[in-house]
Parts: C-alpha cells; sequence; structure tokens
C-alpha cells in the first residue's frame, strides 16, 4: 500500500486554488461583522445591542476554552487568568498609549484610524501575553489528570489575580502619565483597586471579527490530524501516544492556543466596561465560561455558540429573576450532569446530527 | 504455515529476511519495586519475520511490550529499531521511527468514527503542524486528502470499510480488534505487535485472523510480534517463539523445539503426578487452546 | 521571644483550622476518588449558621455569652452541616457514583454555586462580625500572662477545639468498626460491599463527619475574620488552601491532613512573618501569603503527588 508521502504530491492543489479557500472564510467573516455593525446593531436598539456584544465575547471565551476542555479534554478552571492578562495588557497599552501618543485618554480616530489600530494591536498583544502563560499552565497539565489539573489551573487564576493586585496604583492625569515610559508604566495597572478609564474601542464589528476568526480556526483544527490529535489524548492518552501523537506538545499547545484567545476576548471585554477590576476575573468568570462549555457540549463548535448564546440571553429574558439566575444556573449544572453530561450537542456538531443529515439529503434529491 | 527448517534454538530462515533485523532487544530488565517484571530479555526479530512471545498469566508478556514501545523506561538493557536507540524514548517518537501496537484490553478512540481512529494515526506521517493546518495551506490540504484516501484503503483491507462512520465504541468486538490492527497499520510502522488479537474469538474469527496477520507482511513489509495465547494459531503462523514466565525466557526457538521444552510444559502445567495420566505428547494434541492450568482469561487485573 | 511565641499560637490556631477542613476533602477523596468542591461552601454555612442560631437564642449581645452557650451552637451547627454534606451527597453525588470522575466535579461545581447563593439569599450580603465584639465568647481574657504574651482565650479554643476533633477522628477512623469500613471502602468499594460492608452508609457518614468538622472551621473563621457573605471569595480560598493542606499530606490520609494543615499553616503564618520583617518597607510582599500556598500546591503536585505521607498508585497500561 502505498505511504502517506508518497500520495501527497498528487493530491496537491494549486497555490491560487488553495488561497482563495483558505481567505474566503476570513472574507466572510469580515463581512459578516460588518454587516451586524453596521446594519443590525442600529436597528436591535441598545440593550440588544450590548446583549449581541456579549454573546460575542462569549463565544470568544468559550469556544477558547473549548479547545483545552472540550478537544484535548483537560479540564481547565483557569481561563479567567487569561483574561486577565490580556485584558490587562491590552488597557496598559491603550491607556497609557494613547496619552503618550495621541495626548488624550478616550478614543481617537475613526474606523481603522490610528486609534483603533493601537487598540487591535492591543488585542493581540494581549493574546499574545496570555498564550505565554498559556504554556506556563500548560506544563503542569502534561503530569496531571482530572480533578488535579482543575485545581492547579485555578491556583494559577489565583496567583495571577494576586499578581495583579500587588501592582501600584494608575495615574490618571494625563501630565502624570507624560513624564514616564511605557515599560515603568508597566507596573502600574491598579493594583487591587480598578484600573478604569480604558478607552472604549470596543465595538460589534471587532468582535465579531475575532469571534468568527476563532471559530474558523476551531473548525479548521477540528477537522484536522491536529485537532483528531487532541481528541484522542481526551479519548485515550496512552493509545494517542502510542500512536505517535505527542501528547505532550499537543497540550501545550492546546493550551496556548485557547489562552491566547482566552487574553483577545479579555481585551475586548476591558474595552467594552472601561473598568478593569482584579476581584471581577476569578474563578468566578472562570466557572462562568466552563458552564457554556459544559452545557453547550464540550467539544462541539456549533454547542459553544448555542451555549453562549442561551446562557447571556435567557438572564436578560428573564430580568426578573435576575436574583435566582445563578441558582438556577447551579442547578442545571447538576442536573446536566445527572442526566445528559454531554450537554446539549455532546461532542458532535449540528451537522453530525440526524436531523440535519435528512435535511441535506432531502435537499440533494436523494432518498432519506 | 509453519516455519520451514527446524532447529532446537535461534531463528530459522524463514520466510523472513534473516540478513535484516527490524527490531533488537538486548538484555531488558524491568523491576517494580522490589519485584522483577522482567529479567534479561533478548529478541531478535528480522525484517518481514513473524515472531511469538507466549507464556502463562502474568508472565510479563505486555510489560514487555510496554518496555519496546516506550510505555516503561527499562531498568538495563537496550532496544533498536533498524539500528536506531529507542529504549527511553516517548511512546510517540518511537511510533515515528516506525514500530505500532495494539492493545491486550483494546484501547481505541471510542466517541470517534471508525475512519477517525485511522485518520489520527495517520497523522504521525504528516508534516503540517498548527499554522498550516489553521491556513489550510496546499501542504495540509493534500496530507489531509492522502490520509482519508489511505484510511479507506486500510479500512477495506481490514474488511470494516462499511462501518467506517460509526462510533468506535459501538462496534462488535471483532470488528474493534481489527480496527486496532487498521489504526496501527495507519502509522506505516515497520515493526508491528500484536497484544493478543484473537482473544475471546471464536473459531471462525480466529482462522479469519490468521490469514489476515499472515497476509500483513507481504501486504505491509512489516516484522510482526505477537503475543497470544492461543497455542494453536502460535505454533502454526510463528517461524520462532519465546517462551517467558515470571518475567524470565525460559525457551527459544522453533514452534517444534518449543512444544517439546520440558520447562515450557512445566510453566503451563506444572510438574506431572506420577499417578495421573502422563501429559500426552505435543504432537497427538490436537491444535486447539493452550493446555493453561485453569486460567482465566487474561482480561483481568494481573498483566499476561 | 513574645512575639515568636505569639507567632507560633497562631500557627497552631491557623493549623487547626484548617486541619479541620482538610479532614472533609481527604476522607470524601479516599472514598470517592473525587475532590469535594462544595466543601468551602459547607464550611461558609457553619460560619452564617452559627451566627444565625447564636442570634436566634438572643446569645450576642454585648456581653457575651455563658460558655455552655458556646458549645450548644458549636454541637448544633455541627448537626446542621452534617445534614446538609448527606443531603448533597444523596441528591448530587450519589447518582453519579459510577460516572466518570470529571463529572462529579462538575455537579460539585454546581453545588457549590446553589450553596454560595442561596446563601446569598438566607443571610443576606453584607458581612457580619461575630468575633470579639459581639462575643460568643464572653470575657476574651488572658488565660496567662507572662512576659509580654498574652494567651487569649481565643487563640486557645480553637487549638484546643480541633485537636479533640482529630484525636476523636483518628480514633473513630482507626478503632472502631464503622472506621474500619471507611478504610475498607477507600481501599477498594467493590471489595469491601462483597465483604459486607454498608457502602452507602459508610459514605453517607464520611459526608456527614466531613461536612461536621466544616462547620467547626467556619466559626473559628468566623471569629477570627469577621463573617463574609456565602458568594464571597474568601471562602473559597479558604477552602482551596486547606484543600493544598490535605493534598500536600497525602491526599485520602487523616494523620496527612493534619501534617499538611500545619505546614499550610507553618508557610503561610510563620514563614510569612518573618519574611515580611527581613523586606521591610515593601508592602507587596506582605501580601504574598496566597501565593506561597498556590506555588506549593503546584510544587507537590509535579514532584511529589502522592503527598508527604501517602502512597503513589500506577495506571496499568
Amino acid at each position: 500500500m502505498k505511504s502517506l508521502q508518497e500520495r501527497v504530491a498528487a493530491l496537491r492543489p494549486s497555490l491560487p486554488a488553495a488561497l482563495g479557500r483558505s481567505a474566503l472564510p476570513f472574507l466572510i467573516a469580515i463581512g459578516l461583522a460588518y454587516l451586524i455593525d453596521a446594519a443590525i446593531g442600529p436597528a436591535i436598539g441598545a440593550t440588544w445591542r450590548k446583549i449581541l456584544l456579549d454573546v460575542g465575547i462569549a463565544i470568544l471565551l468559550a469556544g477558547s476554552l473549548n479547545i483545552v476542555n472540550g478537544y484535548a479534554g483537560q479540564f481547565s478552571l483557569g481561563h479567567a487568568g487569561f483574561m486577565l492578562v490580556g485584558g490587562y495588557t491590552a488597557a496598559w497599552l491603550t491607556f497609557y498609549g494613547g496619552i503618550h501618543w495621541f495626548g488624550v485618554k478616550g478614543t481617537y480616530g475613526g474606523f481603522l484610524g490610528a486609534g483603533q489600530l493601537l487598540f487591535l494591536g492591543s488585542c493581540v498583544l494581549g493574546g499574545l501575553v496570555a498564550a505565554g502563560f498559556g504554556a506556563l499552565v500548560g506544563l503542569p497539565s502534561l503530569r496531571l489528570r482530572g480533578d488535579y489539573l482543575a485545581i492547579v489551573t485555578l491556583g494559577f487564576g489565583e496567583i495571577l489575580n494576586r499578581l495583579v493586585q500587588i501592582t501600584d496604583r494608575q495615574p490618571k492625569r494625563v501630565e502624570d502619565v507624560q513624564g514616564r515610559s511605557l515599560f515603568e508604566l508597566a507596573n502600574n495597572l491598579g493594583g487591587a483597586e480598578s484600573f478604569s478609564q480604558i478607552p472604549g474601542y470596543t465595538t460589534l464589528f471587532f468582535v465579531y471579527v475575532f469571534a468568527f476568526v476563532l471559530l474558523v480556526f476551531a473548525y479548521r483544527l477540528k477537522y484536522s490530524s491536529r485537532g483528531r490529535g487532541l481528541l484522542a489524548v481526551r479519548e485515550n492518552e496512552i493509545a494517542a501516544e502510542a500512536m505517535g501523537v505527542d501528547t505532550t506538545r499537543a497540550k501545550v499547545v492546546a493550551f496556548v492556543f485557547s489562552a491566547f484567545w482566552g487574553g483577545v476576548g479579555g481585551a475586548l471585554y476591558a474595552h467594552q466596561i472601561s473598568t478593569l477590576s482584579p476581584g471581577e476575573l476569578s474563578f468566578q468568570k472562570s466557572i462562568d465560561i466552563v458552564l457554556i462549555v459544559v452545557i453547550g457540549g464540550m467539544g462541539s463548535i456549533t454547542g459553544v455558540v448555542l451555549g453562549a448564546a442561551i446562557l447571556v440571553i435567557l438572564p436578560e429574558l428573564a430580568r426578573e429573576f435576575a436574583d435566582y439566575r445563578m441558582i438556577v444556573y447551579a442547578l442545571a449544572l447538576v442536573v446536566v450532569m445527572i442526566l445528559r453530561p454531554q450537554g446539549i450537542m455532546g461532542v458532535r456538531e449540528l451537522w453530525d446530527t440526524s436531523p440535519w443529515r435528512r435535511l441535506v439529503q432531502r435537499l440533494r434529491g436523494g432518498q432519506p | 504455515m509453519t516455519a520451514a527448517g527446524t532447529s532446537d534454538a535461534g531463528q530459522t530462515a524463514g520466510t523472513s529476511d534473516a540478513g535484516q533485523i527490524a527490531l533488537d532487544a538486548q538484555r531488558l530488565s524491568l523491576a517494580f519495586g522490589g519485584l522483577k517484571a522482567v529479567s534479561d530479555f533478548s529478541l531478535a526479530l528480522p525484517a518481514g519475520g513473524l515472531y511469538g512471545l507466549i507464556g502463562p498469566n502474568g508472565a510479563g508478556k505486555t510489560t514487555v511490550f510496554n518496555l519496546l514501545t516506550g510505555v516503561y523506561r527499562p531498568d538495563t538493557g537496550h532496544v533498536e529499531l533498524g539500528g536506531e536507540r529507542i529504549d527511553g524514548k516517548k511512546p510517540s517518537h518511537i511510533a515515528r521511527a516506525g514500530m505500532a501496537r495494539t492493545f491486550q484490553n483494546i484501547r481505541l478512540f471510542g466517541e470517534l468514527s471508525v475512519i477517525d481512529n485511522i485518520r489520527t494515526a495517520a497523522g504521525v506521517r504528516t508534516r503540517s503542524g498548527l499554522f498550516r493546518t489553521l491556513l489550510r495551506t496546499p501542504l495540509h490540504l493534500a496530507e489531509e486528502r492522502a490520509i482519508t484516501e489511505r484510511s479507506l484503503e486500510l479500512l477495506e483491507v481490514l474488511k470494516i470499510a462499511h462501518r467506517r462512520e460509526e462510533q468506535a465504541k459501538s462496534l462488535p468486538y471483532g470488528d474493534q480488534r481489527r480496527l486496532e490492527i487498521a489504526r496501527a497499520l495507519a502509522t506505516e510502522p515497520r515493526v508491528l505487535l500484536l497484544d493478543e488479537p484473537v482473544a475471546g474469538m471464536n473459531t471462525q474469527e480466529k482462522r479469519e485472523m490468521r490469514g489476515l496477520i499472515q497476509s500483513l507482511r507481504g501486504q505491509f513489509g512489516v516484522a510482526i510480534l505477537l503475543i497470544e495465547h492461543d497455542m494453536g494459531l502460535v505454533m502454526e503462523i510463528c517461524e520462532h517463539i519465546t517462551v517467558i514466565d515470571h518475567g524470565v525466557t525460559i525457551a527459544r526457538g522453533a514452534p517444534k523445539a518449543i512444544q517439546d521444552d520440558p520447562a515450557v510444559i512445566e510453566a503451563y502445567l506444572g510438574v506431572p503426578d506420577d499417578a495421573a495420566d502422563p501429559v500426552p505428547a505435543p504432537d497427538a494434541a490436537p491444535r486447539t487452546e493452550a493446555p493453561e492450568a485453569a486460567g482465566p482469561s487474561s482480561d483481568g487485573p494481573g498483566e499476561a | 521571644m513574645s512575639e515568636l511565641l505569639q507567632t507560633t499560637i497562631n500557627t497552631l490556631a491557623v493549623g487547626g483550622l484548617y486541619a479541620l477542613i482538610a479532614l472533609g476533602y481527604t476522607l470524601v477523596y479516599g472514598i470517592l476518588r473525587f475532590i469535594n468542591f462544595a466543601h468551602s461552601d459547607v464550611v461558609a454555612w457553619g460560619g452564617w449558621l452559627a451566627f444565625t442560631v447564636a442570634g436566634a437564642a438572643g446569645w450576642l449581645a454585648e456581653d457575651g455569652a455563658p460558655v455552655f452557650a458556646v458549645v450548644l451552637v458549636v454541637i448544633a451547627t455541627m448537626g446542621l452541616c452534617a445534614a446538609i454534606g448527606v443531603t448533597i451527597e444523596r441528591l448530587a453525588y450519589r447518582p453519579l457514583r459510577s460516572a466518570p470522575r470529571l463529572n462529579v466535579l462538575i455537579t460539585a461545581i454546581g453545588v457549590s454555586l446553589f450553596l454560595q447563593n442561596v446563601g446569598l439569599k438566607l443571610f443576606g450580603n453584607r458581612p457580619r462580625s461575630i468575633s470579639a465584639g459581639t462575643a460568643l465568647i464572653r470575657n476574651n481574657e488572658p488565660i496567662a500572662a507572662f512576659a509580654d504574651v498574652r494567651i487569649l482565650r481565643f487563640d486557645v479554643l480553637p487549638i484546643v477545639l480541633s485537636v479533640a476533633l482529630l484525636i476523636g477522628l483518628q480514633w473513630l477512623v482507626y478503632r472502631t468498626r464503622m472506621g474500619r469500613g471507611m478504610r475498607a471502602v477507600a481501599f477498594d468499594e467493590r471489595v469491601a460491599s462483597l465483604m459486607g460492608v454498608n457502602v452507602n452508609r459508610v459514605v453517607t457518614l464520611t459526608f456527614g463527619l466531613g461536612s461536621a468538622l466544616a462547620a467547626v472551621g467556619g466559626i473559628l473563621f468566623a471569629l477570627r475574620v469577621d463573617l463574609q457573605q456565602t458568594a464571597e471569595a474568601a471562602w473559597v480560598v479558604l477552602g482551596l488552601k486547606a484543600f493544598v493542606a490535605a493534598v500536600v499530606g497525602g491526599i485520602g490520609n487523616v494523620r496527612g491532613a493534619a501534617a499538611g494543615a500545619l505546614l499550610i499553616a507553618f508557610v503561610e503564618v510563620f514563614v510569612h512573618t518573618y519574611i515580611v520583617k527581613a523586606f521591610p518597607g515593601r508592602l507587596w510582599i506582605a501580601q504574598l501569603q496566597d501565593i506561597y500556598v498556590f506555588g506549593i500546591l503546584i510544587l507537590v503536585l509535579l514532584f511529589r503527588p502522592s503527598g508527604l505521607l501517602g502512597k503513589s498508585s500506577v495506571e496499568k497500561v
């Protein structure tokens, strides 16, 4: 039987074709995001705009956590830590940088102007720094399973939280900031108080561009050798290792990739609410994100999107019961684990389910 | 197919390429705390050979496999695969170097589909990393197509292609064992370790498996080391057999020699009483199950 | 010198506190092989129930309460928390007895959230004080005073209580039939049941005991710091540290929990105090306690996962 590499040469698509196929989803993503921002956003009123924004960020956070918890089956309870790192890094850059380079404290410039470009850069920077921490967190995961890993990741999240709390206060006056370099100011993240007056750059457009890009990546990862390697680690790590999957590398890469997007989510979050405080980005937040992944279905992209939508929108609809929201969530978690532990979708996607398949078959004109 | 040429010990010409040694294990030992699991194990598997490893329950056979594949690090001794030292390396490295295995207690990726089980293992021969995957470069696309193509062919050969989209854990037992073999073959190994491939099968299934295992050498150019309890199977298809008991190699050689070896008989049956029936000569015994002393199947808590 | 003594007493008090809570984690893990995430919330409820009971009985007046009242409150709270623990096990964990451990962990998180938020509704979200001011302990006078040291009744109580309960638990686990049953189930649940041990009863007892001890831990903690609302991070962090103590000592091991608790308290109180003294003026050093503890957890899990007094287990391939 012919080996793999022997076949590869014959099956290679041309570069332009591949380029087109590769780039198309991103172009569509940008288009859709623009549509949401320009057409849908203004049409639905302020309340629903905020909800839509929250859903987008939730998709980003849960979708990234899904890579570690869902694909690789490593139970991480420290995702808020990556949000924290990404958010504070991005805020540091836009707040202090904005004062240094633009001389103002709020947003600056128009669509894709200097200010927004700085913001985009800060999101990416936040992601990269978070990714670095992701590697750090991923390393202990190599030797720990299940419960213990959960606790260690929780501990990491708490350590990051504490570390932020021992930074210095945030100088808020322009004069105070301009006298000092950005690197000096790296330690002025507000300490236990909040870091405030973060320029509000986050819009529906940016949120959904990032969210859609992540979804495309998550999809491509899942249906590839790398992704299957992760799923194999989740299913049976010893067998995966025996079949050539470098489980160490796979797990660390999962953590790093997931942390990057968690950091981006944190950056977007920071520039939405304008004020970051360490207390808000603690394990409670991690648990909120885990909730989405668990209920949506660990390992399912469509599940995570559904979960994010449900868990963000539902409390809004049931405003009067806001007090009882957490209690309901808590009960839901217990009930789901007892009755349907795989969540809504399990590890499958919408297009794997039988109703969908039957629909597709019927549309193609075949018999059911 | 029995081994051609019978010598008491050592390797036979058989149909294997006696010149090239695919897997060379020398004086492997492993102790768990105070318990010596494997003592001084040596084996030279020629390219294209089909060797057997037998022994009573708990003899340490699977431990040997674990030593060869890197699950355990040997205390002493070393292992060479096609000339390259592999002892002390991680199992994934060893798989990449060309040695694959199946497991005594089936370890499939249960929730994944049959074909995805194979595709996962095939991934070891790809070169695209995370970035190429995310960006769907031409190389990545070509490799994915090649993986699917080869996986489908493997499924055909192993006769489970009709189940390719089913979840692995829902497969009937015999098909699960076939899938494990297909998955191991997907890594394009030069050496294949099969851990009790016919355990729990009926006569018909065993016959099919026997033919399949023998054909693997020609079709895939792979050398095979087999752990089995079914003596009939082992005696029929293996060119050379190593017998271990309590981690110690007690006999080695062609099947005929092994059958007559008193140490082997004693290990399996114990020393016979004077009064009772004498132990029947192996020639006279039909080629059926191993004459073990009332052992339960080796899926129990002990090791093979 | 006097300060050394004071610090030592603090260490012992904190250690005792951690030990009581750590035992709950370690007992449950030993038997059911999962981390009862909701344990720290039972601790919180212990503090609050004690406050509620004492308040209802009118014992929180300015002049404090007689000793027997204190004892009554503690016992009542222990009983209530034991009931809570047993109920949780029955409703949320027992259906998952044979499910993958991860599922139980997630369920435990759900239970934890539930307790936190119901507690918030029941007890309100403002912190209360049940320490010396509205004293549960009358006359917090020194039991002994020499040199510059004042050993307050306050300090002694937690130590005495912890030691007494630990000794009692040790006796129970190692000298009674029930204790033998617990150890048998911890060793191998299936075999224990074949040997006639009523596994369900053992599990119920374990949860009841752990929760009762947690109650005491909650009361002691509330006496040291103010009573924080049930969803406050302080409780989870407390639980986390006690869990670290259990792991460090060797999870599943009663003596280990006590040893680990002492070690954690030692680092957090003793070592920390002297590090702060060694670097005067650096405020941020004073906030590193939590980081020490988490750091220890990570180090232990990486390099000696079975803990100081535990034994390791190997997965069969």
